[in-house]
């Protein structure tokens, strides 16, 4: 039972990290038509961003230094989608396979860079102690940053669904969403919401980075890429623009990851992960939610 | 007509024939190569080029010609790899019998896979053929029954080989081999895409409904390309494993399809020439970049300059992205500024 516990426990805290990417990843999807291959490198430089302010403030006690990194990292990464958006994306605007091609590009240059200027190494990212301890539930002893990870991502998915029902931009990218013509034939600049939406990924992303720096302990130049592999399968799984559907995939995929990892064999939950993806597929080829855009 | 055939056929024959002389030339050519043309180190790198030419051309087979974008390529030049290298290092087969058996592999694999991605399209396509590369990979690296070698890879066992394709000595004969291969592939995917069936793979990338509407499966005919040029890159992965004697797992990596992905754009989507030429000019590109890093102009720069140069992938990466945004047609089609049909076609494809 506790076993059982610490693998659902785990497994909604990997499922948190996927939302986090996959949230961008689907709205950028749902709103422009581009599949943003360049969102694991948002969250690889929100992640170096955060070791690296971290390693800059030696003197300062760890809780501080800490949060000082998280924000740094999140400025970083927000900031660097938006200027993806802006300098690269932009230019393009209405050639989508360009688009793509061009985040191909950018995904493979900014890890090289990465390891061009911090090595191929992991480093070690420092962390306050209570978040490595252990919270008893149930008799199963839960490492401590499990639940911020949960109870981060389940604000974002608050944040999100709050901005995109209560707001004005909230309104427009919805409606960009469903149907991008008829939001520019109403005369309403739709491309002051790519920026937003891509800023906005940017930072959930960047979250995740520093999620999966607390997660891992470390940070290396391939995570972005690897996880990011696993976003997409969280967005295809829920259907791509719909933010619900992420969220509901996510989860399905961290657990599916985490039982089969632990009860078949080590591996199998990765594998799983892409046998589940094909069915959903070939049953449901719009994916679960069915608001395929 | 008949002019026309044989003007097609005289171009190939011509370039493939002038290149088989390369080991014979006693050539230093600076910069461009580190020793002369006949020297070992020189053929190993000209027949990479070969290979992954030929292999970017299975890739714009079912990207440029027949308008599927695949995220999963890669899992078929690893299947060539990995298959043979265990046959004949981990089973101990003979070098035929692990041929045929590879080559089996090469076309079940894909005709499997094939008929189960293709029933989706577009996006989720891409996606599907990504997540069974994705699984291919992970299998790789789980080293089931310890024969796959795991992060290690795997060394091939020489002694099974044909003696003539063995040693520093005959990399002559393995860079006939990479040119046999690309010249193979060259003329089969010419001879298919100007085929009946061709035709019809150009016609789904125009506009699939219409093909439907004509009364034609494309499903079928989807099926056949995608087989078609995976089984070609099945062939491609045997000769790597020949030259590079083992095998390695970034093979099977997706960041592996994305560089296929790269070289095809460079070159020229839907273009022969384009396609091989990016395929050759990407693998000789990444390695005078790696062998320039360690070279005394680029260490002598001030560390702002130096640090990013001293990866292939980074400039390799920035020019990528400079072409997408200059010369929208690749290499093939520079000189010309319009955009080409190729990729509003398959934009058109991918929002269905």
């Amino acid at each position: 039972m506790s076993t059982f516990v610490l693998l659902s426990i785990t497994g909604l805290g990997l499922g948190a990290m996927y939302f986090l990417i996959a949230s961008g990843l689907s709205l950028i999807y749902g709103l422009m038509g581009v599949l943003n291959f360049a969102h694991g490198a948002f969250l690889t430089v929100g992640a170096y961003a955060m070791w690296f302010t971290e390693s800059k403030l030696g003197g300062v006690p760890l809780l501080p230094r800490f949060l000082l990194g998280a924000i740094a990292g999140l400025a970083v990464g927000g900031v660097f989608a938006a200027l993806v958006e802006l300098f690269l994306i932009r230019p393009l605007y209405r050639r989508h396979i360009e688009q793509v091609l061009v985040t191909v590009g950018l995904a493979l240059a900014t890890v090289a860079l990465v390891t061009a200027i911090w090595g191929n190494d992991a480093r070690t990212v420092a962390a306050p102690g209570w978040l490595g301890r252990t919270t008893t539930v149930v008799g199963a002893h839960i490492p401590n940053d499990r639940w911020v990870e949960i109870v981060t991502a389940l604000v974002v998915l608050l944040a999100l669904n709050a901005f995109l029902r209560r707001t004005r931009y909230g309104l427009i990218i919805r409606a960009g969403v469903e149907n991008r013509s008829m939001v520019t034939a109403l005369g309403i600049d739709v491309r002051r919401a790519f920026t937003l939406v891509f800023a906005l990924g940017g930072i959930a992303a960047a979250i995740a980075g520093v999620l999966s720096n607390v997660y891992f302990g470390t940070i290396d130049p391939q995570r972005g890429t690897s996880l990011l592999i696993f976003a997409f399968i969280v967005v295809v799984i829920g259907g791509l623009g719909s933010l619900r559907g992420t969220a509901a995939s996510a989860v399905v995929v961290g657990l599916v990851q985490q039982y089969a990892n632990y009860y078949a064999s080590s591996g199998l939950g990765d594998l799983s992960v892409v046998l589940l993806l094909g069915i959903v597929l070939l049953a449901r080829p719009r994916g679960l939610s069915g608001s395929f855009a | 007509m008949r002019r026309f055939a044989v003007k097609q056929a005289l171009v190939p024959l011509a370039v493939f024939g002038a290149l088989a002389f390369v080991p014979k030339l006693t050539v230093d050519i600076p910069y461009v190569f580190q020793s002369s043309l006949d020297t070992p180190g020189t053929l190993q790198l000209l027949a990479l080029c070969l290979v992954f030419g030929g292999l970017a051309l299975t890739y714009d087979l079912i990207f440029g010609f027949t308008g599927l974008l695949s995220f999963g390529h890669a899992l078929y030049f690893a299947a060539g790899v990995y298959v043979e290298c265990i046959a004949l290092t981990k089973w101990h087969w003979g070098f035929l019998p692990s041929l045929a058996f590879t080559a089996l592999v090469g076309i079940l694999l894909p005709l499997v896979l094939g008929a189960v991605s293709l029933r989706v399209g577009g996006i989720a396509f891409a996606m599907v053929t990504l997540a069974f590369a994705q699984a291919g990979s992970i299998l790789v690296f789980k080293n089931p029954h310890k024969w796959t070698g795991g992060e290690e890879g795997l060394g091939t066992d020489y002694t099974k080989l044909p003696a003539a394709l063995v040693g520093i000595f005959n990399t002559k004969n393995l860079y006939w081999v990479a040119l046999a291969y690309a010249a193979a592939v060259f003329a089969i995917v010419q001879w298919a895409v100007s085929s009946s069936p061709g035709h019809i793979w150009q016609a789904i990338r125009e506009n699939e409904l219409r093909v439907e509407v004509l009364g034609l499966r494309p499903y079928a005919y989807k099926l056949m390309s995608f087989v078609l040029a995976s089984f070609l890159a099945t062939a491609g992965g045997v000769v790597y494993l020949l030259l590079l004697g083992g095998a390695t797992t970034d093979v099977t990596t997706a960041n592996f399809t994305l560089t296929l992905l790269v070289m095809v754009v460079i070159g020229g989507t839907g273009t022969r020439w384009g396609a091989l030429l990016g395929g050759v000019l990407y693998t000789w590109a990444n390695q005078r970049l790696g062998d320039a890093s360690g070279s005394h102009a680029v260490s002598s720069l001030p560390s702002v300059l130096r640090t990013p140069l001293e990866q292939p992938l980074f400039v390799l990466g920035v020019l990528f992205i400079l072409v997408v945004f200059f010369v929208p047609g690749g290499l093939a089609r520079i000189g010309r500024l319009r955009r080409p049909r190729t990729l509003q076609r398959l934009q058109e494809a991918m929002q269905r």
